[in-house]
């Protein structure tokens, strides 16, 4: 994770774009300031980072499935649960998949867990449009390749 | 078995927190209920789900905005009906 640049997600282990899912890790920094502040004494990742890692998997899936046809964007968060504590250095494995493919929009369904043990669930809905600066394509190509993103994937 | 109209009613009343006497055929999702589009991307969700289909929304949305069609026709919800009427029709026909 690089949370001063919001880039939560490390890498991808698998996207299955026939079946719909995909599961990626998430590396927790050892330090950061976050964990001065949240919490004193007890250090733990904020619940909003731990959905946002969910919705950052979710939308790399939404991108494999589109072929980078469309950027997804986090509209809707529902039965965000907060399971378990996510400790600095621990290793957080994604798991999400599609649940439907709408017009414009599509929602996921998303579980983090440590090892075995499930520490955060979500639904999530976002809005799917076509990338809206050429920049940004830019900044997703080059994130795809950070995080292993299968190149057969993107087009 | 409940028509489309009281289908859709029904998923409008339970995801907008409307209440469902207050949702008539001649309603206008946005101008008379004041559904907005995240609300709208909800039932829309809901109503895939419900009836099997995929609303064409960005299209619907598109000629809209190209002065081709009002929203009148897709948002009044006795219209929305027939247009889901007819995207289930067509589904079974290709089926």
């Amino acid at each position: 994770m690089q949370l001063d640049y919001f880039k939560l997600i490390d890498r991808i282990v698998d996207l299955n774009i026939e079946a719909k899912t995909i599961t990626v890790e998430a590396q927790v920094p050892q330090q950061h300031t976050i964990f001065e502040g949240h919490f004193p004494g007890f250090p733990i990742m904020p619940g909003v980072l731990l959905t946002e890692a969910m919705a950052q998997s979710s939308g790399w899936l939404l991108l494999g499935v589109t072929k980078f046809a469309r950027m997804p964007f986090l509209a809707m968060v529902k039965e965000a649960k907060m399971r378990g504590f996510v400790s600095p250095g621990q290793l957080l494995t994604i798991e999400a998949k599609i649940e439907h493919e709408g017009s414009g929009f599509a929602v996921t369904s998303a579980k983090g867990r440590v090892g075995k043990e499930l520490k955060c669930s979500a639904d999530l809905t976002f809005r799917q449009i076509p990338f809206p600066d050429p920049s940004l394509r830019v900044h997703m190509d080059a994130e795809a390749a950070r995080i292993g993103f299968p190149p057969q994937a993107m087009t | 078995m409940s028509s489309t109209f009281d289908q859709i009613a029904t998923i409008i009343a339970e995801t907008c927190d409307i209440p469902r006497d207050t949702i008539t055929p001649e309603s206008h999702a946005i101008d008379d209920l004041g559904i907005d589009s995240l609300d709208f991307l909800d039932i829309a969700f809901a109503i895939d789900k419900a009836f099997g289909i995929k609303m064409p929304l960005e299209k619907w949305t598109q000629e809209v905005n190209d002065g081709k069609a009002t929203t009148e026709q897709y948002f009044v919800l006795k219209n929305l009906a027939a247009r889901i009427d007819e995207l289930v029709a067509a589904k079974t026909a290709g089926a």
